[in-house]
């Protein structure tokens, strides 16, 4: 599904650079739960923005489902955005000002797809993270994880390739990020490939595989024996 | 631009952010709104300084005889000067290129009487050609003609508050008046724009005047006007002229200041052009100073809106919104708003204006107006600057990538 090789991304502070990913090579396949690992500063977070095309690499291939993501202007990032990845963040990243439904809807909107079926499909969404009864509330009226909740929702609303999540759980207490996580690991158990960048162990835990970020190179990729959210909760 | 689904997610949009779509709203609507007053405004007072100032004709120029002041030809100085009815002959045949009406006016002052009421009013004895010096408008009847001058009839055109004040709601043409010790027919009642003085006045005939003053010839002054194609100098020519042969004929000396005065309202003409054009040049300013102040307040609010709005662009980006359809966004949800609230203001500020225009007569602001093609256009200027208000700061907003505008808090 994901394919990296050899990426390399510096940024320029003045006159120095500082390089932040030296070489990353990962293989991803569909299905995969993959929680990437590291503490601030490894470049774990630049990793996901590029991997999300929110950001460029300075060098490297990354091949996304057969596709080379590369000479990218906004207008077409726009679109392999919109049709291969949902996002996930820590700060939710809801329209303030849309209801649940209409945020969960957005990403159809940008697909072109027609107004009745969008937001039938949004509520269909809606109701899959436990939150069709709140479909008309703004998300100032919503809990964190119901924000989350929401955000993943629309995440899921553009039926992307891929869910990248940066920090799900950061924002939210323990409670409600094992709530969130298994929600994740339902979606990943329907067959979503699933990145979710984080720095608590525990969140990792809860992950197939694990890849450990220092200093801008991987020191460590394995497989591990996930742990079910739903025991917690 | 038609696409529902846009417009449906604009109004949206519109509906849910009030305070922001008002800001930018009522800044443009001000706008207009303070543009059309000022400029009707403006207008209004342009409209009231030519009524002020240009009631006479203003290419008049008024002779009057006086008394000489230096010795000449064997004549002592304080001699008496007097036009006679030779005189205009004289002019009229000697100046016809430069002449366009020629008028004696001879002023004096009468009991008048209808009936029971009388009063006193002046009466001006004058050739038909005053009529068009002293721009009198005619309500009913006629005014004086060429038969009235020629057989010396008592005639009398009468200004309409003598009408009022001596017929009350009596038809006042046909019927005889008593001026002085004697009896005239009304032929016609006039109106004048130069004030309620001048609509106390009765004109006749000058030849009826002299057959009363004992069959003389004298004439009191002189009125005419030039033709206008002779512009400010033509006129200044004309009038040096007609001087250099008054005195000629009168033998007054040629530097004596007081045998004969010379009013030309060319001056004065001259002046109020300058003074229109100077208010012209107010009222434009004014204008054009409220119309900029309106585009840099729909510039900020722009700039304001759209750095406000810079993570949600970022978030749509995100979701994949392409830099076009953000731009898009913008714009047509600014010039929405703009052109909404434009044609709002415009339509206030019009219906202000009308109902304002009777009420400020006193302030010397008459029928205040503003013509619609001004108007419109104004408000066109208006919506195209907010548009280019909105595009700089929305292509900057597009181009920004959605990592940096998530960040934004």
């Amino acid at each position: 599904m994901i394919k990296i090789n050899e990426l390399h991304k510096s940024y320029k502070m003045g006159t120095s650079s500082l390089h932040v990913l030296k070489g990353i090579n990962i293989d991803i396949e569909e299905g995969e739960l993959v929680a990437i690992m590291g503490s601030s500063g490894s470049g774990k977070s630049t990793l996901l923005n590029i991997l999300g095309m929110l950001d460029v690499a300075d060098e490297g291939d990354y091949i996304l489902d057969g596709v080379p993501i590369k000479n990218l202007n906004e207008t077409k990032a726009a679109k392999y955005r919109n049709q291969f990845l949902g996002f996930i963040f820590q700060s939710f990243n809801l329209i303030n000002y849309k209801t649940a439904l209409e945020n969960v809807s957005l990403p159809l909107y940008y697909q072109g797809i027609a107004r009745k079926e969008r937001q039938e499909a949004a509520l269909d969404y809606l109701d899959r993270v436990g939150l069709k009864d709140w479909a008309t509330h703004l998300p100032s009226e919503l809990s964190g994880g119901q924000k989350q909740r929401v955000a993943i929702a629309r995440a899921m609303a553009s039926k992307p390739k891929v869910l990248l999540a940066d920090e799900p759980t950061g924002a939210l207490d323990t409670k409600t990020s094992y709530e969130v996580m298994d929600l994740i690991q339902k979606i990943n158990e329907e067959g979503k490939t699933i990145l979710v960048v984080t720095h608590e162990p525990d969140i990792a835990q809860m992950c197939k595989r694990i890849v450990q970020l220092k200093d801008g190179v991987i020191i460590e990729d394995k497989k591990i024996k996930q742990v079910l959210a739903s025991t917690h909760v | 631009m038609f696409n529902r689904d846009r417009w449906r997610e604009i109004f949206d949009t519109i509906r849910k952010n009030k305070l922001r779509t008002f800001l930018s709203g009522f800044t443009v609507a001000l706008g207009i709104f303070i543009f059309i007053i000022l400029f009707g405004l403006g207008n209004g007072l342009k409209n009231t300084f030519q009524e002020f100032f240009l009631d006479d004709a203003s290419n008049a120029i008024f002779l009057y005889p006086g008394r000489t002041s230096i010795p000449y030809k064997g004549f002592k100085a304080n001699r008496r000067i007097e036009f006679k009815n030779d005189d205009l002959e004289e002019i009229k045949e000697n100046f016809a290129y430069f002449l366009e009406y020629l008028t004696p006016r001879i002023t004096r002052s009468a009991l008048t009487s209808y009936k029971n009421e009388s009063n006193n009013y002046t009466t001006r004895a004058v050739a038909p050609g005053h009529q068009f010096v002293e721009k009198t408008i005619i309500m009913k009847g006629r005014y004086l003609d060429q038969l009235d001058i020629k057989e010396k009839k008592k005639s009398a055109v009468i200004g309409r508050l003598v009408a009022k004040d001596l017929f009350k709601t009596e038809d006042p043409i046909g019927k005889y008046i008593n001026v002085g010790a004697t009896v005239f027919k009304v032929v016609g009642v006039f109106q004048d724009d130069g004030g309620d003085n001048e609509e106390r006045n009765i004109y006749i005939p000058y030849t009826t005047r002299q057959l009363i003053e004992k069959s003389n010839d004298k004439v009191d002054q002189i009125v005419m006007t030039f033709r206008k194609e002779l512009g400010h100098a033509g006129a200044l020519a004309f009038e040096q002229s007609v001087k250099k042969y008054l005195k000629e004929k009168k033998a007054i000396a040629p530097e004596d200041p007081n045998g004969i005065y010379v009013q030309n309202l060319t001056d004065d003409l001259k002046r109020s052009q300058q003074f229109a054009v100077v208010l012209q040049l107010i009222v434009s300013f004014v204008g054009l100073g409220t119309l900029i102040a309106g585009i840099i307040g729909i510039s900020n609010i722009m700039v304001f809106v759209v750095k406000e709005r810079t993570k949600e662009l970022g978030i749509r980006k995100a979701l994949g919104a392409t830099p076009l359809s953000v731009i898009q966004m913008i714009l047509q949800e600014s010039v929405f708003i703009t052109a909404l609230s434009g044609f709002l203001g415009l339509f206030l500020g019009i219906v202000v204006l009308e109902n304002i225009g009777l009420t400020l007569e006193d302030y010397f602001i008459k029928n205040p107006f503003i013509d619609l093609g001004t108007a419109l256009s104004a408000t066109l200027v208006l919506i195209i600057f907010g548009a280019i208000a909105g595009y700089i700061p929305a292509k900057r907003a597009s181009s920004i990538k959605p990592i940096v505008a998530l960040r934004d808090e």
